[in-house]
Order: structure tokens, then C-alpha cells, then sequence
């Protein structure tokens, strides 16, 4: 500061100070410009992502749901779902359906790896995109009962190769169904079928994954098909969503500690019922295009 | 018999204000406040006194006035133009001497207030949306001015521990906007253009002035002990604080940006490697254990925006127009001593 002040968080030279009004603590209103919520989400924002989106939901994927009405319209639940494709379009499929369908907002929790990307980042964020922390999960579900989606298998879903397709990874550590227990909330496992066949992985190349940092670098069936333009490109897959019957846990929530043998159980059967439900799905199905 | 209080940090925005606001309170009988510097306000009764910035005389003047209540202000949390070295004597050592002579055997002292930052908390990608009290960083410290913040609070956890005779209130305040502070965020919203980071619009929460003084009264009044996020409701994207205050923002790149933010000091405007990664990456705290105390807070963080806005507007027509206060010691010492001044 000019006037060699070492705590810098000077006042203005000259400036006469108004005192607080401490008679008058009337709390003054929250002016906003933007509708841009605690969460860096936009509901303006989310209208134009669906608005833009609509066409391949409708027409490329021709997304189809059975048993959206257990989604609740009302109170916090963890939906979990199944993860696939080199860039996973199982995502933004799922948030439009339950936000078009059911008319609630829906959190996507993902790596904060995403919240450290220029652009990405932003845009994930004013999606609906929260990074996947414990304290933000608690917070969506428990003080503001939302709804809130969460890929358990994380990026090892969509990481594998095609002739794995539909065999659901590890599910973590079993932290989804803590958090669940945490914040009293049902998690509604969401089968998903088609999103696997929309930009599947040929093979891998793991050292330059590992020079660049990131988690996998694919080679898609997309890229050998359709050059560069496979890179964004996806297969028109017809996409199959099945919700599960929700899945509540007896326990108390707001506990600091639960059972881990009990948590990782919990976990383990959710996994299995999301793998029987998506074997049965692919049983029935005659067309990787038409369903 | 009334309070008897000593502020650190008289000469700053924070010691100033809050000296101004108890000199009000019939209550708090006594008023020294400390610096290194001579106070910048107009003060009625407070007492001034020049100390080093290490407070070697700070346990005689704690013994000599026999002060029940210390409000540490003279923290640095904003590390612009300032050297490690001398950061590290203001924070570590003189909350080290302050403590000291705090606890000393026979000390008065049965209150303590701090005022530390959020930033304690740091700002990294893995940082939760809203940091409560008892949350732990997401990422190692990786600036000064947040190591030495996080040294303070550790020396003063274990004066509590030592000391349970002893009241203390640990404030850690979000980033402040208002009609008289300066810091790096102040400035950069006041330049014709603010700068961002290309790609990142981070949210972030700020404290109205007259709530950071309000809270320090609340505080000292109720003697809360504990530590207390002090920072408005909600979080708003830096976007929405440019366009609140009319400007437009204009991108540094996202990699190599303390390189490019470097000549910005060329206009007057430092940003610290803490205000790089707030611009990036926003922080969030949970303020609710400080109204659950009791304490109501007037304006949100928009709410501090938009009064931050409008104030520097006024200033931009109007100019500072107010006559300038300076400190003259006779002048002060003839008005508090003189037995020709009436006093009721």
C-alpha cells in the first residue's frame, strides 16, 4: 500500500467511515443477476442443454425409460447407475429424461477432475455437474433433499474395453451407500442399456495415458469408423433405461461411523440387482439399433 | 466495572472500525488499541500506542492496564506486497508474544477474539462447495499467507487447551467487500476491465463490511468461545460480481497465470498466488454455526456486491470528497488528558 501499511486491508485514506447500523440489523434482500444456485447450476442454462439436446434423445438415441414413476417427486434420493463409453453419453441422457420427465432438478456427481478443467469445468458445473466430495453429497441430499446421480463403477465404467461391455466393475468403496445411510435417503439403481454400443472402447493406450495425466486414452470404434469426427461421434445405440425398485436402508442417518461389512453388503446387492436387471435387458433385446 | 479492551491492528481497517464501534458501547469502559502505524479513523477515547510489530512490549501494556479482553486484528490475510519474512513476524511471532502475555501467570486477560480467514480452508479443485468449521483443507497449503494462517490457529488451539479460564473466539472471515477496504479483489472489480482466468468462473462469497464488524461486537458481547465461519449467504459466480459492478472481464491464460498476471502491478493491482487460486477454483463457507449462535446477518454475498458496487460508484462521480483524517498525537492526547475538556 502507498501508505506503508503492513496489513494492506487498509481504509481509503480520508474517508470518514460509516458506522455500522447496528440499530437497524434488518437483513437487506439478495440481489441476483444470473439464476445461478450455491451449486454453480442453472436452471436457464439446463433449458438450453435440453433444448439442444432434445433432438438426440428423441430421434439418435430414442431413449425409452421403464418405471420412472419410482423416482420420487418429492425428498432427496441417490440414483446409481451403470457407466459405459469412451465419453460417457449415459449421463446427460439420464439428467434430461428425470428433469423432462419428473420436472426435478438432477445433480450429477462426478471427479473433481472435472471441476479443475478451463471451460469444461464451467460448463459442468452450470450443467448440474457437482465434484463428488462427501460433504456436497450430504448437503444435496440431507438439508436440501435433492435428487442427485452418482456412477458408483466411476471412471473404470466407461475406461473398459468393448468385450467387457455390460460387466459392471467394482463398485468403489461401497461410499455411495454411506452417504445414502448418512443423509436417511433411498438409492434407486437406473439399468442402462445402449449407452455401451454408442462409442465403444477397440483398445487402450495406457503410456500415454500416463504421460498425459489422464485416466485412459481410447481408441474407439467411433475414431477407426469415422476419422477424427469419432471422437465426438457417437453410434445411434438405442438406448433402454430400467428403474429399479428403491433400496432403503434401515439404520439412522446423521451417524458418523456405519458398519462397513454392512455397507459394503448394501453395495454388493445393489451391484448384483443392477447386473441381473441388465442381463435381462440384453436378453431381450433384439437390436443393438432398434432395441 | 466495565470491559477493558485491547485491539491489535488500531492502524487497520479492521482494528479502526471495531474500536469506533465499542468506543459506542457504554459498556467497555477502557480502549487501547495497538500498531505500528497511527490509526486512520477519528477516534473519541480510544488510546493509541506504537508497538513494533512483534509486540515485544505487549505483556508490560497488558499488566499496566489489566485488559480482560484482546481483539487480535493485526493479522495479514492478504499477502500482496508484503515479504514472506516480514508476514511471518506480524502472524506467528506476534500471535506468539500476544499469547504469551496473554497467558502469563496473573494475566487479566478472560477473553480472546481472533480474526482469521477462510483462507485457511484454501481453494483447490477438491474442495467441498461449503466448508464448515471442523471440515478439513481438501489439499495441502500451498501459499504464505495460508501456512502462516494455519500456524496462528494452531498456536491458538493450544492456548485454549492450555488456558480453559480463558474465552476463545476464533473468526476465520470469507473475503471482504465494502465501502472503505482495500484488497486484491476490491481492486481488480474497480479497473476499467476485471480479470479472470480463461475457463474458469468460480463462485465466490464475500463478507459486507459492516457484518465484519458487527460480528467482532456480537462476539466480544456474548463472549461465544469456538471458531465461526464469518461470511455472507449464498456464493455468486465472479461473472455476476463483474456485472454487478459494470465491468467487463478480460481473460488471463489458464496455464502460466502468475506469469501473466504479473504486470497487472504495473496498474496497481498484485494478485497473490491465494487470489489466483480463488479466481480458478471460488471457496465456500458454511455460516451457519454463527447464527445458530445468535448472529444475523445483514447483507448476502450478491448483497455485499451490489453495496460494494454502488458505493464505488458514488466514489466515481463524487470522488472522496470527505475532509482527510490525520493523526496528531497532541491534538488526541489534549482531548482524552486536558483537564480543560468537558467530559460527561
Amino acid at each position: 500500500m502507498a501508505t506503508g501499511d503492513p496489513t494492506t486491508e487498509a481504509t481509503r485514506p480520508g474517508t470518514l467511515v460509516h458506522l455500522p447500523r447496528t440499530a437497524d440489523p434488518k437483513p437487506l434482500p439478495d440481489p441476483r443477476l444470473t439464476d445461478v444456485d450455491e451449486w454453480g447450476r442453472s436452471e436457464k442454462t439446463r433449458q438450453m442443454a435440453r433444448r439442444l439436446y432434445r433432438p438426440l434423445y428423441e430421434k439418435y438415441f430414442r431413449v425409452e425409460w421403464e418405471g420412472l414413476e419410482k423416482i420420487p417427486r418429492e425428498g432427496g434420493a441417490l440414483l446409481v447407475a451403470n457407466h459405459a463409453a469412451a465419453i460417457p453419453s449415459d449421463a446427460p441422457a439420464i439428467m434430461h429424461g428425470v428433469e423432462e420427465e419428473v420436472g426435478r432438478p438432477l445433480y450429477g456427481l462426478a471427479d473433481h477432475i472435472f471441476k479443475g478443467m478451463p471451460l469444461i469445468g464451467t460448463a459442468w458445473a452450470r450443467a448440474g455437474g457437482v465434484p463428488a466430495h462427501p460433504e456436497n453429497a450430504y448437503r444435496l441430499l440431507r438439508e436440501q433433499q435433492q435428487l442427485v446421480l452418482v456412477f458408483p463403477e466411476g471412471g473404470k465404467g466407461p475406461g473398459k474395453t468393448y468385450d467387457k461391455r455390460y460387466q459392471l466393475r467394482r463398485f468403489g468403496r461401497g461410499g455411495f451407500v454411506e452417504i445414502a445411510m448418512r443423509a436417511g435417503v433411498p438409492v434407486i439403481p437406473i439399468a442402462v442399456v445402449g449407452a455401451e454400443e454408442s462409442m465403444p472402447i477397440v483398445f487402450k493406450i495406457p503410456g500415454l495415458a500416463r504421460a498425459l495425466g489422464v485416466p485412459y486414452v481410447p481408441i474407439t470404434a467411433n475414431m477407426l469408423l469415422l476419422g477424427p469426427l469419432g471422437i465426438i461421434g457417437y453410434f445411434p445405440a438405442k438406448f433402454k433405461l430400467k428403474v429399479l425398485d428403491p433400496v432403503h436402508f434401515d439404520v439412522p442417518p446423521d451417524q458418523d461411523r456405519y458398519s462397513k461389512s454392512r455397507v459394503m453388503e448394501e453395495a454388493e446387492d445393489i451391484r448384483v440387482s443392477l447386473q441381473e436387471a441388465l442381463y435381462e435387458m440384453l436378453r431381450q433385446r433384439k437390436s443393438i439399433w432398434r432395441g | 466495572m466495565g470491559k477493558r479492551v485491547l485491539i491489535t491492528g488500531l492502524g487497520t481497517f479492521w482494528g479502526g472500525r471495531a474500536a469506533q464501534a465499542l468506543e459506542k458501547d457504554p459498556e467497555v469502559e477502557v480502549i487501547v488499541g495497538l500498531d505500528t502505524v497511527e490509526p486512520k479513523v477519528q477516534l473519541e477515547r480510544t488510546e493509541f500506542v506504537r508497538a513494533d510489530q512483534s509486540y515485544s512490549i505487549l505483556a508490560r501494556i497488558v499488566a499496566a492496564t489489566q485488559v480482560d479482553t484482546i481483539l487480535h486484528t493485526f493479522l495479514v490475510v492478504d499477502s500482496s506486497r508484503m515479504s514472506g519474512t516480514k508476514m511471518h513476524e506480524i502472524n506467528v511471532i506476534g500471535t506468539m508474544n500476544l499469547l504469551a502475555a496473554a497467558g502469563a501467570a496473573e494475566s487479566s486477560v478472560r477473553h480472546i477474539v481472533v480474526k482469521s480467514s477462510t483462507l485457511v480452508y484454501g481453494s483447490s479443485m477438491k474442495s467441498p462447495q461449503w466448508f464448515r468449521e471442523e471440515t478439513p483443507r481438501a489439499a495441502p497449503p500451498k501459499t504464505r499467507v495460508e501456512r502462516s494462517l494455519i500456524e496462528v490457529e494452531g498456536y491458538l488451539s493450544d492456548f485454549a487447551e492450555d488456558n480453559p479460564h480463558v474465552v476463545v473466539s476464533l473468526l476465520r472471515f470469507s473475503n471482504v467487500l465494502g465501502t472503505d477496504i482495500i484488497t486484491p479483489i476490491s481492486k481488480a472489480l474497480q479497473l476499467p476491465v476485471a480479470p479472470s482466468i480463461l475457463g474458469y468462473d468460480p463462485m465466490l462469497q464475500f463478507v459486507e463490511e459492516d457484518d465484519v464488524i458487527r460480528s467482532i461486537e456480537f462476539v466480544m458481547r456474548n463472549q461465544v468461545p469456538g471458531v465461526y465461519n464469518v461470511a455472507g449467504d449464498g456464493r455468486i459466480p465472479w461473472s455476476e460480481c463483474a456485472a454487478v459492478c459494470g465491468k467487463r472481464l478480460v481473460p488471463m491464460p489458464p496455464v502460466f497465470t502468475n506469469v501473466a498476471a504479473a504486470p497487472l502491478e504495473l496498474i496497481g493491482l498484485d494478485l497473490p498466488p491465494e487470489t489466483l487460486d480463488l479466481l480458478r477454483y471460488g471457496r465456500g463457507a458454511d455460516n451457519r454455526r454463527l447464527k445458530r449462535a445468535g448472529f444475523e446477518y445483514r447483507y448476502t454475498t450478491a448483497g455485499a456486491v451490489q453495496n460494494f458496487a454502488e458505493a464505488s460508484r458514488l466514489r466515481g462521480a463524487v470522488g472522496d470528497s470527505r475532509p482527510a483524517y490525520r493523526y496528531e498525537r497532541d491534538v488526541e492526547a489534549f482531548f482524552r488528558h486536558s483537564p480543560a475538556v468537558v467530559r460527561d
